[in-house]
């Protein structure tokens, strides 16, 4: 069982990490110019929810299955997720807004963003693989 | 006209043959008098020019570009005659010149450009001829003499608020500036000295005047020859002849300043400009401050304020900039006229110059093509030229490198852009050091001048650089530069005098410490003017006007922690598309841009020889292209820095099909219009269509304009007005989830072949839904609609609307608590509720259509969330709040007066506009209407003349290896005759590494208007009272920084460096403006419009709206008044915003930009009541009364050409409202008086005692 549960969560970071190189990828596109705000900005926030649920449910699956350690490393990002999407304003397209992203240094600051959490993922993936490895053992 | 006038002075034999001068004439010249140099022509004629000789050098070097402007600008007879001109200034006046040349061609239009006040200096390459003189004289002179028909053009200046820009810019310009000043002053209210145009023709009469009882500017004027020579030779109409002169010699060999002097003089209009600075200076013992408008270009400023404010006024002009200032109160008419004329020549010549160009380049822009960038710039026009390395003898040699520049090798660049037209560069600079002894010697003796003045700081000192010793000339220059700086301690002295001390003053009166909290007169009694960069003359001729270009810091900080040590923001506020009366357009094959950045070639690069030239922004060294070796403007080849792209900071280039994608769009306009019973409740209707019927021959646009209409209510109604129907189709489309076109092809229609359709519309619209009962508004449907209409072809959509949005996508609820308007908390409800109209701007802004909304409601309409329809398309934003036709008839005139601007105004389709900066700076926030595309492109899908925007920078990189930067906008357009044209705007600022340097460069106006932005965008993001901590913490950072580093004096009171004092005032001005003012009743909508209007208005009318300006009325007089086209405008004098001010027995007008008030005090004579309104006594003066009724009486002549003249420097139209003490509509009135306590708001003194608690803790 325990197997299952990180092999799904190697799965899903897998995910996530590809998710964080595409949104890396897109957004020094838009800085170099290769693309304009408004098809950036339309396609990151097409993946904002996925990576949202995505990131949620590895959270919650470590709370079910009682992996204290790894729930708590998760629990940050994922309130900090949620909190960005709850907290776009009305007025707003999303969490990327085409018409704001130039401003206030907002494209460097999801790009931040956006390495901390590839870098975040690509521990998480690790721990998963050592913890599912390590379940397989023993079962 | 041009022609005539210079004769005069100059002695007729001094003229050469002037054509053009250019070329041929300074050709001859340069060569023929070795001495001299080409530009001396003057030289040649009289050996006291000499002593300018080191002027001369410099002039040789303005030469040159007069050359090409004198070419470019002048059309072929004003050439010829402007060239003379240029002749005369030369040496010493290069810039007169180029008013001069300008002078040839009157032109009507108001906005005096900078621009062609750059031109002007072409004139100095006639320098050759030598009856030229008249340069800086003959401009006055043509001026005085056409005195009649440059006036009138002032006038139009003045009028038009596009003139104000070009004052502004011209500040730093010799006499560009100076016109541009004047323009400003006028504008600005300063007293016209210009009035005195009139006595132009007399101008000798004039001179003379200066000569005996100017007290003028006595020193600096040596200094200022080379510059002044702008200056002097505006304000004194060179033309007096030589006796005047003499007298001039007398006083200047007193003073000591004579060789300087004299040798700008050398010719008799040279003469006539030393003269006056002698004869000033000499003066200037009584008042110091004329000598220091005088030394910089200021004379212009001091035009300003002339009449009322004694010299001491004048004194405080002095800023360093000396652009802006100096109002000297003594001569307020010689200057004014000169500059006056310039301004019309230079416009005129702007024209012309750009037909020249075409002609010789004969590339015409073609306007199909396609292809290739979708930006403009992107594209790579430029090609290479051929290069090689030929060099031609010698062109300048190097011509403009900036090192050079800074180091003082000014003489170089002017040489090289100086270069007479005719001959070449090259040829002049050599021969000039060798012809030139004379002027070297001068130069020499004007150096010791410049020195006697206080020395200025080190900073500024570095821009001197030394002189070249391959150059002569250059010496002279570095005295010139010498002086400028020594002007900063004329300034000094003079700033004891007077409290009008101007910001702009850089250097010692800049950083003269002020103690906010004992100086009970803080505000100038004069407008402020934007402080001049520190740069040498020849940079501060080129660089960009004020108006259209301002940074908040005129001296960069070399780094971002210097920065963040100042406390101060950075950034730059533009008005790109203003409206100017002279701007040099250029055709031309190849637009030479750097091939790495894509910069565009400006004044600021260099050339490193005949064949490369050196980026400005990222240094890549380019090749010169085979067709940028020839000049059109003097028919001459091998002198690239000489060309008008490299001699004008603004320029307009004919783009060619590379910078289209597709073909240039017609013009196409669509009027949405809202038709329900609220809106006919209204009655706007009638009065749109009105204003329709009478500029729809006035609409912008070509043969292929096309318009239409629509209308909706709960419906959206659509009308077919296809050429051939009897009468107009009105299709109605019930349909709102689901929009679509009726008939897509006859919606659009042209506006000429169904013309008689229209009419017929526009008369039958207001009475087709008299008797509607909807009261639905479904604006989201008509808008998709709209979008649809208008996405093949891109255009103009005007949406009328005049209630919440109630129907269909794009419904608004009403977010608005009545009881929390005078809330103290929280402002709630700042941003869009919905992103409906944020995608559909963006829809239609790639669809290169704007969207500008025009708000007439009485009730919330959720302004917040309709905005964003015109904020990112690019549109404009009107509110009319309780708009009424018949109940609020004053806003229905202003609507009435709107309309006729925004219908008739200039507009430009598909735009875009690029600001790029150098290597070192980036951009991080935009403010404005637009939509940001990529990091420094923006998209603009019209760009009209009122509109301004504002960038953030930082510092990303040391700027410690470069002594300048430069910051360039493109604006990138489709005019409404189906060209594509470029404008670049370029501005130079000097980079420096001491803090005090930066506190001395603050451009407070600037500072305020993008503090404002950036607290406009801290509301939406985060809160009001957030935006308002972050305004208060401004000053207090600032000071405290300044009090912690820079000032030495232990002062228990508040110190401010004179270039900040104003700041707290201003931050208080705007703590109360609508937009940010908790604790007092405001309306969301109307907190929310003031919020849209700090985004988008330029400067100049946004200082208004945050600062109003008080004057008293009741005493008009003609002292220091203007003359106006054929009005005599009285200048009042600046009072504070405080009730103090504000006697019983007064009556005082308040300018708050879109609105004026007429408050008449309790005790006010009779007199004046009667004379003015019209009314017997203070009890029967109507509570509404919005008019000046026409009396036949001299105080109401003076009233009314005031109020008059106040309302044609703006694009709007303010309403008047004439307020009686005891009405309730003081309370709006009073509102204004930010100086006083309110309920909610403490008052200044009380505000400068907060800040000082704020520091201490």
């Amino acid at each position: 069982m325990e197997a299952v549960v990180f092999v799904f969560s190697l799965l899903d970071c897998c995910a996530l990490i590809f998710l964080a190189v595409y949104f890396i990828i897109t957004l020094s596109d838009l800085e170099c110019d290769y693309i304009n705000a408004r098809s950036c900005c339309s396609k990151l926030n097409k993946w904002v929810l996925p990576e949202l649920v995505g990131h949620t449910i590895v959270t919650v699956l470590m709370l079910i299955s009682l992996h204290w350690f790894i729930f708590l490393l998760n629990l940050p990002v994922a309130t900090w997720n949620i909190y960005r999407f709850i907290m776009v304003p009305s007025g707003n397209m999303g969490v990327f807004d085409p018409t704001e992203i130039h401003n206030r240094g907002q494209l460097k600051s999801h790009m931040k963003e956006a390495m901390i959490k590839l870098g975040f993922h690509l521990l998480c993936f690790f721990m998963y693989l050592y913890s599912m490895i390590l379940a397989l053992i023993n079962d | 006209m041009s022609a005539p006038a210079g004769s005069p002075h100059p002695a007729a034999s001094a003229r050469i043959p002037p054509k053009l001068g250019g070329a041929a004439a300074p050709g001859a010249a340069a060569p023929a008098v070795p001495g001299l140099g080409p530009h001396q022509q003057n030289g040649p004629a009289q050996n006291q020019m000499q002593v300018p000789s080191g002027y001369g050098l410099h002039p040789q070097n303005y030469i040159a570009p007069s050359g090409h402007y004198s070419q470019g600008p002048g059309k072929m007879t004003s050439l010829p005659l402007e060239s003379q001109c240029a002749d005369y200034y030369c040496g010493l006046y290069t810039i007169p010149t180029q008013n001069v040349v300008t002078p040839s061609t009157a032109s009507q239009q108001p906005g005096a450009q900078q621009m062609y006040g750059r031109v002007p200096p072409a004139p100095h390459i006639v320098g050759s001829t030598p009856g030229s003189f008249q340069g800086a004289a003959a401009s006055a002179s043509h001026l005085h003499t056409s005195a009649s028909q440059p006036y009138s053009s002032f006038v139009n200046h003045y009028s038009s608020p596009a003139v104000y820009s070009a004052n502004s810019s011209v500040a730093s310009q010799g006499f560009p500036s100076t016109c541009g000043h004047y323009a400003l002053s006028t504008l600005s209210n300063a007293a016209y000295p210009s009035v005195s145009y009139p006595s132009l023709p007399a101008g000798d009469p004039y001179g003379q005047q200066i000569f005996t009882s100017q007290s003028a500017p006595t020193v600096r004027p040596t200094g200022d020859h080379s510059f002044s020579g702008q200056n002097t030779a505006i304000s004194h109409p060179s033309p007096l002849p030589p006796p005047p002169s003499q007298p001039y010699h007398q006083q200047q060999s007193l003073s000591g300043y004579n060789t300087f002097s004299w040798s700008a003089s050398g010719l008799p209009s040279t003469q006539d400009n030393p003269i006056r600075n002698h004869t000033s200076l000499a003066a200037a013992n009584n008042n110091l401050t004329n000598t220091v408008a005088d030394s910089l270009s200021c004379s212009v400023m001091q035009n300003v304020q002339p009449p009322k404010s004694s010299p001491v006024v004048s004194t405080v002009l002095s800023g360093a900039s000396s652009a802006r200032t100096p109002p000297a109160a003594n001569r307020p008419v010689e200057p004014v006229a000169s500059v006056t004329q310039p301004s019309e020549l230079l416009q005129q010549k702007g024209m012309q110059y750009g037909e020249y160009v075409n002609n010789q380049a004969s590339s015409a822009p073609t306007p199909l093509s396609s292809t290739s960038d979708d930006e403009e710039e992107e594209e790579e026009d430029e090609e290479a030229g051929v290069d090689s390395s030929s060099t031609t003898s010698s062109a300048s040699p190097m011509p403009n490198s900036y090192d050079a520049l800074e180091g003082g090798s000014y003489p170089d660049m002017l040489s090289s852009s100086a270069s007479s037209p005719a001959p070449d560069p090259a040829p002049d600079v050599d021969s000039a050091p060798a012809p030139a002894p004379a002027a070297p010697q001068p130069s020499k003796m004007a150096k010791p001048f410049g020195y006697g003045y206080p020395t200025l700081q080190p900073g500024y000192q570095n821009a001197t650089a030394p002189l070249n010793p391959g150059v002569p000339p250059s010496s002279p220059y570095s005295g010139l530069q010498q002086y400028a700086q020594q002007y900063p301690g004329m300034n000094q002295l003079s700033s004891s005098l007077g409290g009008l001390s101007l910001q702009s003053s850089t250097q010692p009166e800049s950083l003269r410490p002020v103690n906010l909290t004992q100086e009970r007169n803080i505000l100038p009694m004069t407008p402020v003017w934007a402080p001049v960069p520190n740069l040498n003359l020849d940079l501060k001729k080129l660089n960009c006007s004020p108006d259209s270009f301002r940074c908040t810091l005129t001296n960069i900080p070399q780094t971002q922690a210097l920065l963040n040590k100042a406390k101060l923001p950075l950034g730059l506020l533009l008005h790109p598309f203003r409206d100017l009366t002279q701007l040099p357009v250029i055709t031309s094959n190849t637009i030479v841009r750097c091939r790495s950045c894509r910069t565009y070639i400006n004044p600021f690069v260099s050339f490193i020889d005949q064949r490369r030239w050196k980026c400005n922004l990222c240094y890549r060294v380019n090749d010169v292209p085979e067709e940028f070796m020839y000049n059109p403007l003097t028919r001459s080849y091998g002198e690239p820095h000489k060309r008008p792209e490299v001699q004008n900071s603004t320029v307009e280039f004919i783009a060619s099909s590379d910078y289209m994608l597709r073909p240039p769009q017609p013009a196409v306009y669509l009027f949405v219009l809202d038709v329900s019973h609220n809106a006919v409740e209204a009655g706007y209707l009638t009065i749109l269509c009105q204003s329709l019927l009478e500029n729809l021959d006035k609409l912008p646009g070509d043969s292929r304009t096309r318009i239409g209409f629509m209308t909706f209510d709960s419906t959206v109604h659509f009308y077919n007005l296809q050429e051939g129907l009897s009468q107009p189709q009105m299709l109605i489309v019930s349909d709102i989830d689901d929009v679509f076109l009726p008939t897509p092809d006859s919606l659009l229609v042209n506006l000429y072949e169904s013309k008689e359709l229209i009419k017929d519309l526009l008369n039958a619209l207001p009475n087709m839904f008299i008797n509607t009962r909807e009261t639905h508004s479904a604006l989201g449907p008509a808008l998709q609609a709209a979008f649809k209409l208008m996405s093949p072809t891109g255009g103009r959509v005007s949406v009328f609307q005049t209630q919440l949005p109630s129907l269909g996508a794009g419904l608004l609820q009403s977010r608005e608590d009545p009881n929390q308007r005078s809330s103290t908390k929280v402002v709630q409800h700042l941003g869009p509720a919905t992103d409906f109209y944020k995608k559909l701007a963006l829809d239609c802004s790639g669809q290169q259509t704007a969207v500008d909304l025009f708000l007439l409601s009485s009730q919330y309409s959720d302004l917040a969330s309709l905005a964003c329809m015109s904020k990112y398309s690019a549109g404009c934003i009107y509110y009319y709040p309780s708009f009424h036709c018949t109940h609020n008839p004053s806003q229905a005139e202003k609507l009435q007066k709107d309309l006729k601007r925004y219908l008739t105004r200039k507009i430009g389709f598909e735009a875009v506009m690029r600001i790029r900066c150098t290597k070192g700076l980036s951009m991080h926030t935009f403010h404005g209407n637009f939509f940001v595309r990529s990091t420094d492109l923006l998209s603009l899908a019209n760009i009209n003349p009122d509109a301004g925007f504002a960038v953030q920078l930082s510092i990303e990189e040391s700027l410690a290896d470069t002594a300048l930067v430069c910051f360039q906008t493109a604006l990138l357009y489709t005019s409404s005759k189906g060209e594509r044209r470029i404008r670049v705007h370029t501005l130079c600022l000097p980079v420096v590494s001491s803090l005090a340097d930066v506190y001395a460069g603050v451009d407070v106006q600037a500072a305020i208007c993008l503090l404002a932005n950036m607290a406009v965008d801290r509301s939406i993001s985060s809160s009001l009272s957030d935006a308002r901590d972050a305004l208060v913490n401004a000053v207090v950072d600032s000071l405290s920084a300044y009090g912690s580093t820079v000032s030495n004096l232990q002062h228990s009171g508040l110190i401010a460096p004179s270039s900040l004092k104003l700041f707290p005032l201003y931050v208080l001005a705007l703590l109360k403006q609508k937009a940010f003012r908790t604790g007092t009743s405001t309306r969301l909508d109307d907190r929310v419009y003031a919020m849209c209007q700090i985004k988008c208005q330029p400067l100049v009318h946004l200082m208004k709206m945050i600062h109003p300006n008080l004057y008293r009325i009741d005493r008009l007089t003609d002292e220091g008044a203007i003359h106006v086209n054929d009005r005599v405008v009285p200048q009042p004098s600046l009072q504070k915003l405080s009730a103090e001010k504000l006697t019983r027995e007064g009556a005082f007008l308040m300018d708050c930009g879109s609105v004026f008030y007429i408050w008449i005090g309790k005790g006010c004579d009779n007199n004046f009541i009667e004379d003015v309104l019209g009314y017997p006594n203070f009890a029967s003066i109507p509570q509404k009364m919005t008019h000046l009724p026409e009396l036949d009486t001299l105080s109401s002549e003076r009233a009314r050409s005031f109020i008059t003249w106040l309302r044609d420097s703006r694009p709007l139209s303010p309403i008047l409202h004439v307020v009686k003490d005891e009405s309730p509509a003081k309370t709006e009135f009073f509102q204004h008086l930010i100086e006083d306590r309110t309920e909610a708001a403490f008052s200044y003194y009380e505000f400068l005692l907060h800040v000082q608690q704020q520091i201490c803790k």
